[in-house]
């Protein structure tokens, strides 16, 4: 049995024991939600962290900058600096008005069941889609890492989703909670080791490490090149580079406070204050660990080299390809078992606030008009939607394969957060004059067009070159429509617009009239929800 | 008795009468002179690098210290801007912190239990 292969069964007898004592725990809707509202300021702060921080920012983010330099270190920067969206915009408010999902700020003042549908619809949208991502991703990663076990790409992608499903459902919100606890400890700790093991090659000489950087040799179309990849301009290119980098600014600032699976860690938390010390937590961690993805892709590209990466796995493999070339197997085999629970504790994030807002917003609110027929019911229908949403994950990522391109997913889920959520939660807290036409218009707006402009845009609409067959080719043969690969610039726009049109061309006094009841709610924290008592 | 709880004839709602109290005019005060400058503040810093590296590269590429150049430590200065509005946020939130609890201290949890 190889060393990675333990040490993933090691991190999966871990986190099942977790899951066994949390489900001893969470008694009631708001123990299996909310873990009981009871989580500490510093533990929610790290889960934030491991619920955030997904393959994409660490497999991939190491990649694009081995491969491709200064411009992977934007993704780096946008992914932090977003936080303070999230700290000083949303993150109190939600705490304070809300109950279990981002819907419940919605519904204050408004009709409920309109916004509560469309928020319901964008919710699974954005987490079906970023799932289907990290599912495929994992597949690919953990047949790719267990080459030789007999462990294919299938095999992968039901183990991953049976896990994320065996947490959720019975676990709930406390054992996702600690899954990405524990997830974001090794995440942080690997990452920093494996930082020092960069700077030990090059004698912890910083002038050395980044004069290396400097020229950077690999082989293009056959031709051997010497780039500085520090310079700017190796992803971004002429002509439309530099509005989809701004592009980019604008889905990953506005998005990342609009994820439906970082708003619900919030509901978590006692108060809003904790709420807020608990994004400050997040903010260290996260901002450490992008600053030293510095070392990480600048590492592989300089230690290991683009020549090698492309030949053994692809760019997706160079941080563990790093630490296999700085330290040897055994700790290439503990850079895989990181990136595997890395994947774990997003899709179980994900899974979580996709069936909350299934059983909270569609079931008891939409349907139901808002009453449980029977105690516990709103929780057994979480756990069924769980489980469906699971089992639909595994059988899309099987029926799309290996080699399917869905890096663009990613992208999307951040383009449908910051164009269809946010523009609606913030005129929602802020807009006296905002009601339940201008939430449905946002909502819907800012979905299509985010959408619409990602199938006609380069992720999905370009033309191959005759080597390039199936699922890893473009889905659409012709030239794009849209120029830019990232949809930010014009989708948010539109999804305010949106939301500002559909208030002000209806009227609905009720919903001015119930502004002062959020404002007072959201600000004051007057008539929060508790935390259960021990 | 504090003026908050003032018995009240208008049909106006115990969280209006919250909203319109001196009190809590002056946590909404005090939360916009530091959250609307920062976010400003925020994103302008923030939006800088994207159109500087986009539109102005040869500026970006200047080599400032051995190698590095202009653009990276561009982009490493936004983590450190970052950790400093929270830092200065999570000092301006514990006075948010006391007014509100000031105004949650003068109204009973019983007046609102009708609106809820």
């Amino acid at each position: 049995m190889s060393a990675s292969l333990t040490m993933f069964l090691l991190f999966i007898a871990l986190t099942l024991g977790i899951t066994y004592w949390a489900s001893k725990r969470s008694a009631g809707a708001s123990g299996y939600f909310a873990a009981g509202r009871q989580i500490k300021g510093w533990q929610n702060g790290v889960a934030v962290a491991g619920d955030y921080m997904s393959a994409a920012s660490f497999l991939g983010i190491a990649g694009i900058i081995a491969f491709q330099g200064y411009d992977g270190f934007m993704f780096s920067v946008g992914w932090l600096v977003a936080y303070l969206t999230v700290l000083l915009v949303i993150a109190e408010p939600l705490r304070n008005a809300g109950k279990y999902t981002m819907a419940d700020v919605l519904a204050y003042r408004m009709r409920p069941r309109p916004v509560r549908a469309m928020a319901a619809l964008s919710t699974l949208t954005v987490s079906t889609f970023y799932m289907i991502a990290q599912m495929v991703g994992a597949g690919s990663l953990v047949a790719l890492l267990l080459k030789g076990s007999g462990i294919g790409y299938n095999h992968a992608v039901i183990g991953v989703g049976l896990l994320m499903i065996i947490y959720v459902v019975f676990g709930g919100m406390l054992a996702t909670t600690w899954v990405q606890i524990i997830k974001a400890i090794l995440l942080m700790s690997g990452t920093l080791f494996l930082s020092i093991l960069v700077m030990s090659h090059f004698h912890f000489s910083f002038a050395a490490f980044f004069g290396a950087i400097g020229h950077v040799t690999y082989h293009d179309k056959g031709q051997l090149v010497v780039k500085d990849f520090l310079e700017p301009g190796l992803r971004y290119k002429p002509p439309y580079g530099a509005l989809d980098l701004i592009s980019l600014g604008f889905a990953l600032i506005f998005g990342t406070a609009g994820l439906p699976h970082i708003l619900v860690r919030f509901y978590t938390v006692p108060d809003a204050r904790t709420a807020r010390h608990s994004v400050v937590w997040a903010m260290a961690l996260i901002g450490s660990f992008y600053i030293m993805t510095t070392f990480l892709g600048f590492g592989a590209a300089t230690i290991v080299g683009r020549d090698f990466i492309s030949t053994h796995g692809g760019n997706n493999m160079s941080a563990p390809l790093l630490a296999q070339a700085l330290a040897g197997d055994v700790f290439f085999a503990f850079i895989c078992a990181i990136a595997f629970a890395t994947i774990l504790a997003v899709v179980a994030g994900l899974t979580i606030s996709a069936s909350t807002s299934f059983a909270h917003d569609f079931w008891t609110n939409v349907i139901h008009h808002g009453r449980e027929r029977q105690a516990g019911e709103e929780v057994l229908v979480a756990r069924i939607s769980a489980f469906v949403v699971g089992a639909v994950a595994i059988a899309i990522a099987i029926v799309l394969g290996p080699t399917a391109n869905v890096a663009f997913l990613v992208a999307l889920a951040f383009a449908v957060a910051a164009s269809a959520n946010l523009p609606v939660i913030v005129l929602s807290i802020f807009w006296r004059r905002f009601n339940t036409t201008g939430a449905v218009a946002g909502l819907a707006v800012g979905l299509a067009t985010s959408i619409g402009l990602i199938l006609v845009g380069p992720s999905l609409m370009g033309i191959d070159p005759p080597t390039v067959t199936g699922a890893a080719g473009h889905l659409i043969q012709s030239k794009p429509w849209f120029p830019l690969e990232n949809p930010g610039i014009v989708s948010i726009p539109l999804g305010f617009l949106g939301a500002f049109l559909g208030a002000i061309l209806s009227r609905e006094p009720s919903s001015s009239h119930k502004f002062n009841e959020l404002l007072v709610r959201s600000n004051t924290g007057l008539g929060a929800e508790k935390a259960a008592s021990h | 008795m504090p003026e908050i709880l003032k018995p009240d004839l208008t049909d106006r709602s115990a969280w209006d009468r919250v909203a319109e109290s001196q009190p809590f005019k002056d946590l909404m005060a005090i939360k916009r002179i530091f959250i609307i400058p920062a976010c400003l503040f925020f994103v302008v810093y923030y939006f800088l690098l994207p159109i500087l590296v986009g539109y102005a590269p040869r500026l970006m590429a200047m080599k400032v210290w051995g190698n590095v150049n202009l653009a990276y430590l561009f982009a490493l200065s936004q983590f450190f801007m970052a950790w400093m509005i929270a830092g200065l946020y999570v000092r301006a939130g514990d006075n948010f912190d006391r007014i509100s609890k000031d105004i949650i201290d003068k109204v009973s949890d019983l007046d609102f239990t009708g609106d809820q």
